[in-house]
């Protein structure tokens, strides 16, 4: 016992970077597919069609790209900053090989059409209860990891780690609530405006916690290590933690403007989001600040360029989200091809590129390198990354803006100016440039595969020896 | 109309959407006013490397968050957000729905009011009139009649002449205003032979091709004596009062192939056209019952 007590658990880290990887591919490949089902109908073929894919397409980036970038992370980082070993025995490789299983579930059982027909939580019970299993898991590998921790102090990217970990059993618990009727079918508990109001609580903040606190867990560690520099305000990252994971809970009625909703709720959504908007940029400040004295990094460093991108896309649909809150501005960009634009510049600018940069952060170290395979690759995926999420958002910003305006056109006699159809057949360019938007960034996934799988070839998978906390902590 | 059961919900909303508001603020001044050492670290190291400076917030950051938290109070006063309380405005969604199309229906009422006095015909003949009612068209009727008006299985053909109800102008605005419920009932209970052979006469009404001579006589025969002519008429020409068919020509709503006129005879035809009168009013209804008619009239030109 004592003897591996000496080092890091980094087996289970390198296994759940590698398919960090692999299920991006796998993930962003499906989203190119879909949207070019959207460009060629006759793509539709079988039971593989849009309305089957979709689903897949979202679980397959949310939960298994981000996820395991997620499960690597936090597990990195909760042992380096606690410098102790992972706690948790055998718990811990159940954490991979049961998230593995659920992903494989997930790809088998959407396209067969087994949905509970909640977005982001399509997923049928039987799977929702192993979900369950692996949280916990996950959740006493983590706070296990914390309790056991050498030094006092708990550093700040483990509360938000910590909170993503706690916020998402809640969502995931309270949103499952359903009855089943037989294996593969059940119903919601919750009916009419209710359920509604619980999914999109549950479908924002799986945006706030998953897909931000989760991650500003991940630039809370990686970003101050790759700049070399200390984090720029310990109080603004006590402030704009607490503030974001109290007012993420209340901001999920923005997304049930002007329906069945109670108009209080809708103001009050509508409010927390708009209050959100300062404690989400305080997380993009204290990234970005970091940097502050060290910018010339940023010239030959990619993963930094990788870092430093994601912050500037979290900053700006951190205020595009509170903009698209308020009613009036909702009233026009609901429904349309901006919400995706929305979503992505989010998903592709800073969820995927903030995991892409710390990964490439962590592979050489995983398996015993000084550095990737190939730096001037990783500067390709960079620039190909980056100049697919753009084309993606602003194809986007222009058939959403252009759908929305379209739809709400009259005549003079009130009748509608434009059928529904001539605002699909005006999208059409648009959803072209998406497709090529898509396609640049499946690419540089496939040169992040190829530089992985190089930098893997030879190398040493030793796990790493524990650091003595710095003298004055101990 | 309240969204509580009792006030105690009303309350509990209006405590805690303050209380939470408020206690944004409270802790960002509670933590403005620690002790800060620009430049400075905090004196903990993590991972060999990692630090934290004592640096206070940005000011311009401190300031965005209060703006917000101001912006809040203030349109918690205005809109409605604190459980019962309306807001000063008085503001709802059913209410800014209704003033917008209270709104749209003055200014459009003019136009409308105009047709109306003229009789249907006219209207018809009149271009701009009959460019409004494509405009509606393609927004209530195309949606089963087809961008065209032509139709589809099950949904009737509107510029063939052929009418289930009545094709005059008083009959179609009858149609569009109340709405229709088409109804043949099921006769499954005559057995199959003699389903077919009703089938091969009716097909032989419109001189389709593959009828079955022998069957088309024995066909006629329970035609006449069953309860087929209730509806169709002994002549088989239909009763436009009732919406049955005229079986004699070669216009088919579901299809000539003998196996769908037998699955029409064995399981009966339920459909609807449903009535627009309560949604539309009468203003539109008039233009559309205009522009049916054109299209029954060769098309608006």
């Amino acid at each position: 016992m004592s003897g591996t007590q000496t080092t890091y658990n980094d087996k289970v880290i390198r296994q759940f970077a590698v398919m960090t990887v692999i299920w991006g591919i796998v993930g962003m490949l499906v989203g190119v597919i879909v949207a070019a089902q959207l460009v060629w109908p006759a793509l539709d073929i079988g039971f593989l069609h849009f309305g089957r894919l979709r689903p897949l397409h979202t679980n397959a980036v949310i939960f298994a790209f981000g996820g395991c970038a997620l499960f690597a992370t936090s597990y990195w980082c909760v042992q380096r900053t606690c410098h102790t070993r992972l706690w948790g025995g055998p718990l811990i490789p159940f954490t991979f090989w049961g998230w593995q299983l659920i992903i494989l579930l997930a790809a088998v059982s959407l396209p067969l059409g087994f949905t509970t027909g909640k977005e982001y939580a399509e997923l049928e019970w039987p799977i929702d209860i192993l979900i369950t299993l692996v949280w916990v898991a996950y959740t006493l590998v983590f706070f296990g990891t914390i309790a056991k921790r050498t030094v006092s102090h708990i550093y700040v990217a483990n509360w938000f780690f910590g909170a993503f970990i706690l916020a998402v059993a809640l969502l995931h618990i309270v949103n499952s609530g359903e009855m089943p009727v037989s294996w593969h079918k059940s119903y919601s508990i919750y009916s009419g405006a209710q359920d509604a109001m619980v999914q999109w609580w549950y479908g924002h903040n799986a945006v706030g916690f998953f897909l931000t606190a989760g991650f500003l867990g991940m630039m809370y560690y990686f970003v101050p290590k790759q700049a070399g520099r200390p984090v720029y305000s310990y109080r603004l990252s006590v402030v704009h933690f607490w503030a974001l994971i109290f007012t993420y809970m209340w901001a999920g009625p923005h997304h049930l403007h002007y329906t069945a909703l109670p108009d209080w709720t809708q103001s009050v959504g509508m409010l927390f989001s708009l209050i959100l908007l300062a404690p989400s940029w305080g997380g993009m400040i204290n990234g970005i600040m970091t940097l502050s004295g060290a910018w010339h990094k940023l010239r030959d460093d990619p993963i930094l360029k990788f870092l430093i991108t994601s912050l500037s896309f979290y900053g700006m649909s951190t205020f595009e989200g509170p903009m698209m809150a308020i009613k009036t501005v909702n009233a026009l960009s609901h429904y349309t091809d901006w919400t995706v634009g929305h979503v992505h510049s989010g998903a592709l600018g800073w969820v995927a590129m903030v995991s892409i940069g710390s990964i490439y952060y962590l592979l050489p170290r995983l398996f015993g390198k000084k550095e990737m395979y190939s730096t001037s690759l990783v500067t390709t995926h960079f620039w190909i990354a980056t100049i697919g999420a753009v084309l993606y958002i602003a194809s986007m910003w222009i058939s959403g803006v252009m759908q929305g305006l379209m739809w709400r056109a009259v005549n003079a006699d009130g009748t509608l100016a434009y059928s529904f159809v001539e605002s699909v057949k005006g999208s059409y360019p648009f959803w072209m440039i998406r497709v090529l938007g898509g396609v640049l960034y499946l690419t540089g996934m496939l040169i992040m595969a190829y530089n992985m799988f190089k930098t893997m070839a030879g190398g040493s998978a030793k796990d790493a020896p524990v650091i003595a906390p710095a003298a004055h902590h101990a | 109309m309240s969204d509580f059961v009792n006030d105690f919900w009303n309350m509990y909303v209006i405590v805690i959407v303050l209380a939470s508001i408020l206690a944004c603020a409270v802790l960002l001044i509670v933590q403005g006013k620690a002790t800060f050492t620009p430049g400075k670290t905090m004196g903990h190291v993590w991972d060999e490397t990692l630090e934290e400076y004592n640096n206070p917030m940005p000011k311009w950051w401190s300031w965005l968050f209060v703006i917000t938290v101001v912006f809040s109070l203030g349109y918690l006063v205005l809109f409605p957000g604190l459980g019962k309380f309306p807001g000063m405005l008085k503001w709802s969604a059913v209410g800014q729905y209704e003033q917008e199309v209270q709104k749209m229906d003055a200014t459009v009422k003019p136009l409308f009011d105009k047709y109306l006095a003229m009789d249907i015909p006219a209207v018809a003949n009149d271009k701009l009139a009959m460019e409004m009612g494509k405009r509606l068209f393609l927004t209530y009727c195309m949606q089963c009649h087809g961008a065209d008006g032509r139709g589809a299985k099950g949904f009737p053909n509107l510029t063939d002449g052929d009418w289930l109800y009545g094709g005059t102008p008083e009959k179609i605005k009858e149609t569009i205003a109340g709405g229709r419920q088409g109804a043949m009932p099921s006769h499954e209970a005559l057995g199959a032979e003699t389903i077919k052979d009703l089938a091969n006469y009716v097909r032989s009404l419109s001189a389709q091709s593959n009828v079955d001579v022998a069957r088309v006589e024995r066909g006629k025969e329970a035609f006449l004596n069953g309860d087929c002519i209730a509806c169709h008429t002994p002549e088989a020409t239909g009763n436009q009062d009732v919406g049955a068919p005229n079986l004699t020509d070669k216009i088919w709503l579901y299809g000539s192939s003998e196996a769908t006129v037998v699955e029409t005879i064995t399981k009966g035809r339920q459909n609807k056209m449903p009535a627009w009168h309560e949604f539309l009013g009468d203003g539109k209804i008039h233009l559309l019952t205009a522009y049916v008619y054109s299209l029954s009239q060769g098309g608006s030109k």
